[in-house]
């Protein structure tokens, strides 16, 4: 053995490789159970990856057939109930697990110097990753994936001048329709491997300036590090093995758990189901969207362009946050801000998923208001974490020295 | 060695390559581009026709279009009435109930709410007696008119003509 690795490394340095980046990469000892959500979400990315390549072995993209396949697929193939529930609830599970990745990064501030590029790495995986889910729930050809590719795809008119012929040429046809199916079951393919390459280099940038760690102090790779393997690995194999619990009992006790009913019926161009909802991970970011409804003509293009500001401005992040601590553990007024923030994301995923007029709380609040004010703290968090620490209006609490 | 003039003529070469380079790429990628573009048999399904000669006052129906909706409704003498009579008020997006039909007890509306492309519910659903979109609670009149809610726009009048007395054609070929 020793002697192939030997033969092997002369030619291609894979025991170096494999010693520097994994085995003894260095690694904080101090790192806690959110540091696990990262890896996680590697592992679910290749459990969508392999569930994906065998349910496209029997799907088949056309707007008379895709429904029925994929009811073969649950009824007839062997075990194709099982791959579309894994596929299907797999997607849920990788906006959980990177949801409170993104979030663990704000609260330990790992968006800060070095960390930039890693960050910005991070947040264009999370937009390709939307745009990949978007596209992998039209694929089923139900009432609400066609209803929702036209909604989401019509948004793209509201920009000015080219908006409807973009339209058009997005659908490739005058409608929704079977180019648009066609051409989204593509890039569904395409796009996970396109994450999995931006994830290498999400690692590459995380391997070239280490990981950050609870304290969010830069540590002395000698004293405050220990070797990834076996302490790390064993780390997050158990982290795995709760996930897996957790994924499991959805999958096999109640696998429609975030699916909608309405997408049990076949796609009908003719008619739009009553109430139509986006799954449940993009529900603030509609919120979001419908909440611009008081601009009168503008208020479509304002709402669209707020909903992407929403993600967007993760990317100038970094530069809003100007205080001298990273760590949101040592500083009092950006850790109620954060508080507050995670609180309105539910608020606002609550109010995206109820119907935009009708609802009201007890009949006094327009839901409206709710919506508008839920927005106004979203982004007012990025405001206020920049007033406060721009202008040195928060007190920091000591920070540890080492850890 | 690389004199000066050596160094300012490699620039002008690295620059012109890139620049040809770029050209061509830009070039290449057009085709590509444009196989997005709704192909030559969507666009052969242009015209839908429509006979309307069974369609009985009051009643109305909804045919695809170029794979969307659209509503072609026999209104009652009620209906052009009010449509008419609203001519006058203040309305979101002015136009007048004549301009938007060819014959005023037919009115051919594409069924496709402005806001974000719902299909909206038949005439008599909405306040103001017309068409109420599910989605985001837009109210429309008897003349497909926005008067309450998101949408920026009238329901749209496709381009329609008719053919004879009992023949109606949606839309125009195009080319």
């Amino acid at each position: 053995m020793s002697k192939i690795m030997e033969w092997v490394d002369a030619r291609l340095p894979v025991t170096a490789l494999l010693k520097s980046q994994a085995t003894e990469y260095p690694t904080p000892k101090n790192l806690n159970y959110w540091w696990n959500f990262g890896s996680l979400a590697l592992f679910v990315l290749i459990i969508m990856i392999a569930s994906g390549l065998f349910l496209a072995m029997h799907y088949k993209a056309d707007a008379n057939q895709s429904f029925d396949v994929v009811e073969h697929i649950m009824r007839d193939v062997h075990f194709g109930w099982l791959l579309r529930y894994l596929h299907a609830n797999g997607a849920s599970f990788f906006f959980v697990v990177v949801y409170i990745h993104i979030l663990r990064g704000m609260y330990y501030g790992s968006y800060r110097k070095p960390r930039e590029i890693l960050w910005w790495f991070g947040v264009t995986l999370f937009l390709i990753m939307m745009g990949t889910a978007f596209m992998g729930y039209v694929l089923p050809w139900g009432q609400m994936s066609y209803w929702g590719a036209a909604v989401i795809t019509n948004l793209m008119s509201a920009i000015p001048l080219i908006g409807e012929d973009l339209v058009v040429w997005i659908w490739g046809g005058f409608a929704v329709g079977d180019p648009t199916l066609n051409r989204f079951f593509a890039l569904h393919f395409l796009l996970p491997l396109v994450i999995f390459g931006l994830a290498i280099l999400h690692l590459w940038a995380l391997h070239a300036v280490h990981s950050n760690n609870p304290v969010g102090i830069d540590l002395d790779e000698e004293k405050d590090c220990i070797p990834f393997h076996p302490y790390y690995t064993i780390k997050d194999l158990y982290g795995m093995g709760v996930f897996l619990i957790v994924f499991c009992a959805v999958v096999f006790f109640v696998p429609n758990l975030f699916l909608e009913p309405d997408n049990y019926i076949p796609a009908n161009p003719m008619q739009t189901p009553a109430h139509i909802v986006p799954e449940w991970y993009f529900l603030p970011f509609y919120a979001i969207l419908r909440s611009i409804d008081f601009l009168g003509p503008f208020s479509k293009l304002a709402g669209v362009v707020a909903m992407i500001g929403a993600i967007a401005i993760l990317f100038i992040l970094p530069f809003l946050d100007r205080s001298p601590v990273r760590c949101f553990r040592y500083r009092p007024l950006s850790r109620q801000l954060f508080w507050i923030f995670v609180v309105d994301c539910f608020l606002l995923g609550w109010v995206g998923y109820n119907p935009a007029d009708a609802v009201t709380l007890d009949g006094a609040l327009p839901l409206t208001v709710v919506g508008r004010t839920g927005t106004a703290i979203y982004f007012g968090y990025f405001v206020l974490l920049w007033v406060i620490t721009a202008f040195d209006i928060e007190k920091h609490s000591p920070v540890p020295k080492s850890i | 060695m690389v004199t000066e003039s050596e160094e300012g003529r490699r620039d002008f070469l690295l620059l012109a390559t890139s620049a040809v380079g770029a050209a061509g790429v830009a070039g290449a990628a057009w085709p590509f581009i444009k196989s997005w573009s709704p192909s030559s048999d969507v666009l052969s399904q242009a015209t839908t026709e429509v006979d309307i000669s069974s369609l009985a006052e009051g009643q109305m129906i909804t045919v695809p279009w170029q794979g969307k909706p659209v509503f072609v409704v026999h209104r009652t003498v009620t209906q052009i009435e009010l449509a008419r009579k609203d001519d006058t008020k203040s309305l979101p997006d002015p136009a007048k109930d004549a301009d938007r039909v060819k014959r005023p007890e037919f009115l051919v509306l594409l069924a496709l709410c402005p806001h974000l492309g719902c299909v909206p519910q038949p005439i008599g659903t909405g306040n103001y007696g017309g068409f109420l979109c599910p989605c985001h609670g837009s109210h429309y009149d008897t003349s497909g008119r926005i008067r309450q809610g998101p949408s920026p726009r009238n329901l749209q009048v496709p381009y329609y003509e008719f053919k004879d007395e009992k023949t109606l054609v949606i839309g125009k070929a195009t080319v």
